[in-house]
């Protein structure tokens, strides 16, 4: 039988328009708008001003602490200004914009597609290159990656495990990535190998992606410690929690990350860019983008610089539908609704996802039925239900003890609940208010 | 394009709904509810149609004149209420006794605590154990499983298997003898027994249980609890004393432990929220119900040991808590 993680989960209807559709590389635009914050942990500090040249690939913005990214220029041209910008939050946020002219590329990236297997950095070398090229898990969560790469004194990595699981309906950018970049990958996997210094990792992809199992498999078999994990198609399993469990039955324990069990966790984008980042000298300033929907006339795959405004995407996909009644940055899982199409893409971008407007309106909430339908999908074993009532009344320690901080936000719950509850609106608060508690205890 | 809807993660659904549930528990009570058709004639019809009429009824008015809201009539949950009550009531009841029940089902049982969901006894239970009390002599006569049509107030009144095994027991006969007297175990697992109109069952509401298993409308955790628990329980003072105590397989049969089982303790508003919470609150049931039954004053226990184990509901939901993600032990290397 197939490995899954051991509570819980869903399964969603997949919707993957884009499968199979060969990645493209979308035009350079005309003026790109690069936030400085788009990364978990504190925004980079931009070094570039009006008037400056740049070119594809030089350092725009620096990181401004361990938790923190470096910003390349995605395009070549002059920075036009340093303004805020509304980005997928929907705020107004701090970003660079830069007028396009030509297509110029720092010297040292080398541009040829040529596979380079030898790897000659060190673990240092390869940590280094990876904090110089500003890249962060592109998943979506958008991890400083070189972080995940320096494992703590004390603690000890015994196993990679790369996430090619994909598991949100309707993406399909890992799919596509495994399928024209295996080979890269496969280097990049030994190169964080390299890093990490271990002789094992696991690649897990789930079910659906039968020819990605079996593309992987064969290439697998001339790296040295790689194996492909089939799992069962089973949301949330993207979840590095869920992803541990289910490869190498390991937990981790509330509030601790994946090295307290030995592992560390990369997305297959993360490790693409990572073996560009080392072997290619190329920092992140581009990356692939699933652009999908039911109404969309062509849902594909597109390669885009960091910047792209969304409508260059979405128009290149066929145009904005009629019926669009929301726009989603990622998955319907777990993506966030845009407040427009005007925004620019960035490193977590991993899908856009229009969608019809008959589906994007929430039913109305019904009274709970305590059919305990949220309590069995939990991947984290926790009663959603319990934990909607406590934060819609303010009770935060009775919130904190019944461990409303292991919520990943999948969202299982809601999608699941009969009676249309938010339970997951619900906990986010709950969650954001708990966290400030604890916060402030801990000063 | 119209303007774009912003709401937070998730974006899809299930399709689940309320209604959904609640109209698959209604077509897993039909094979209950034709084997009552078959064995009690108009009078099961007439109590089904007078309990669910008035059940309806009584949540529309409440709803929309007492609580101001919108009715609540469909989505399905007064019909069950309904249903069920009809399922826990002789067949030829008096209309107004259904009637009195039904509001005390929904009016007491269910809409004052707030209405679906909120209720934390089965509402049919409440209204039942409410005309046991208040009309002991017309809620212990039942009419013999004749399977004569068309006849509503019957006078041919006969004794349940339960009953009959309780004053037998109690006159110094032996259980044995006593199970020669009754229905066979084939009689009664198909439904040709004495009883309440829809409880008689146990192949129909088996089958009921078949479907709302599949469609995971209810898990297995609590019937299997009640109805395991009775028979271990049973079992163990058969084997001390089978001069005194009739034999497991009886006690599952007779009476309305399949349908408390299956339709009634498995209620989402008034059973616990965890599996585990569920298995223990089945296993109260059943020795509580063999615990009525053989020491108590009622020859069937099943309506009051769940109404007693609701109560116990909001302690186990405290103290029992679903298995938490990272609390299995990490395997170290």
């Amino acid at each position: 039988m197939l490995k899954t993680f051991s509570l819980g989960g869903i399964h969603p209807p997949e919707n993957k328009f884009s499968a199979g559709k060969k990645i493209e590389a979308l035009p350079v635009p005309s003026q790109v708008a690069i936030p400085v914050a788009q990364h978990i942990g504190a925004p980079a500090a931009p070094i570039v001003k009006k008037g400056d040249t740049v070119k594809v690939g030089t350092l725009i913005a620096k990181s401004t602490g361990f938790v923190s990214a470096n910003i390349h220029s995605p395009v070549s041209g002059t920075v036009f200004k340093i303004d805020n910008i509304v980005d997928a939050s929907g705020y107004r946020k701090p970003a660079i914009i830069i007028k396009v002219e030509g297509d110029e590329w720092e010297e040292g990236i080398d541009r040829s597609t040529a596979l380079k297997k030898e790897i000659s950095a060190t673990s240092e070398e390869i940590i280094k290159a990876v904090a110089d090229a500003g890249i962060v898990g592109m998943g979506g969560a958008t991890f400083p990656s070189h972080v995940k790469l320096s494992v703590p004194p004390g603690k000890k990595c015994d196993v990679l495990i790369l996430n090619a699981v994909e598991c949100e309906p309707y993406l399909t950018a890992d799919h596509q990535l495994m399928m024209e970049k295996g080979d890269e990958i496969m280097v990049g996997t030994q190169i964080i190998m390299k890093a990490l210094k271990v002789d094992k990792a696991i690649i897990g992809i789930e079910n659906n992606k039968p020819d990605a199992i079996q593309h992987m498999r064969s290439l697998a078999a001339s790296y040295a410690g790689i194996t492909i994990e089939p799992l069962k198609v089973q949301y949330p399993q993207g979840g590095e929690k869920q992803l541990i469990d289910a490869c190498i039955n390991r937990q981790i324990p509330s509030g601790k990350l994946p090295i307290e069990v030995g592992a560390v966790v990369q997305n297959v984008g993360t490790i693409l860019a990572v073996y560009e980042a080392v072997q290619k000298n190329k920092p992140l300033f581009e990356r692939v983008v699933t652009v999908t929907g039911k109404s969309l006339a062509k849902p594909s795959n597109f390669l885009a610089r960091i910047g792209t405004p969304l409508n260059n995407l979405i128009d290149a996909a066929g145009g904005l539908p009629e019926d669009t009644g929301k726009v989603i940055g990622g998955g319907p899982m777990m993506g966030k609704a845009l407040v427009s199409t005007d925004i620019p893409i960035t490193k977590g971008s991993s899908g856009v996802l229009i969608m019809p407007d008959e589906e994007a309106k929430r039913k109305p909430m019904q009274n709970c039925i305590r059919c305990a339908k949220c309590t069995e999908v939990c991947p984290m074993g926790l009663e959603p239900f319990l934990l909607m009532t406590v934060s819609d009344k303010a009770v935060w320690d009775r919130a904190e003890e019944e461990h409303i901080m292991d919520c990943i936000e999948c969202g299982s719950c809601s999608f699941t609940c009969p009676a249309n509850r938010p339970l997951l609106d619900y906990i986010r608060l709950g969650k954001g208010k708990v966290g400030q508690i604890m916060r402030s205890r801990n000063k | 394009m119209s303007t774009l809807t912003i709401s937070p993660s998730p974006h899809v659904h299930s399709g689940d709904s309320v209604k959904k549930n609640m109209y698959g528990v209604i077509i897993a009570l039909i094979p209950a509810l034709l084997i009552s058709f078959y064995n009690f004639g108009l009078g099961a019809l007439v109590v089904s149609v007078t309990a669910v009429a008035s059940c309806l009824v009584f949540e529309h008015v409440i709803q929309v004149y007492l609580m101001k809201n919108e009715t609540s009539i469909w989505d399905g949950s007064a019909m069950i209420t309904g249903l069920l009550l009809a399922f826990n009531i002789p067949s030829n009841l008096p209309i107004y006794i259904i009637v009195i029940g039904a509001l005390v089902s929904i009016g007491i049982g269910k809409m004052s605590f707030g209405g679906l969901g909120n209720n934390p006894f089965n509402p049919a239970l409440v209204g039942r154990v409410f005309l046991l009390i208040s009309y002991p002599v017309q809620m212990t006569s039942w009419p013999r499983p004749e399977r004569i049509p068309f006849t509503y107030t019957d006078v041919t009144t006969g004794a349940t298997p339960l009953s009959v095994m309780k004053e037998a027991l109690a006159n110094g006969e032996l259980p044995t003898n006593i199970l020669n007297e009754i229905p066979s175990y084939r009689d009664m697992f198909l439904g040709l027994q004495g009883g309440s109109a829809g409880e008689m069952a146990g192949l129909a509401i088996l089958l009921g249980l078949g479907f709302m298993l599949f469609r995971k409308i209810i898990t297995w955790h609590i019937p299997v609890a009640v109805i395991g628990s009775v028979f271990v329980f049973t079992g163990i003072l058969h084997w001390t004393n089978p001069m005194m105590y009739a034999p497991p397989m009886f006690h599952i049969l007779s009476g309305g432990l399949f349908l408390g089982a299956v339709f009634m303790a498995t209620d989402y508003s008034s059973s616990p929220m965890s599996r585990k919470g569920g298995i223990i609150f089945g296993i109260g049931i059943g020795v509580l119900t063999v615990a009525i039954r053989i020491f108590g004053a009622y020859p069937e226990g099943i309506s009051f040991a769940i109404l007693i184990m609701n109560a116990f509901v909001p302690l186990i939901d405290k103290y029992i808590k679903p298995k938490r993600f990272g609390e299995k032990p990490v395997v170290a290397k």
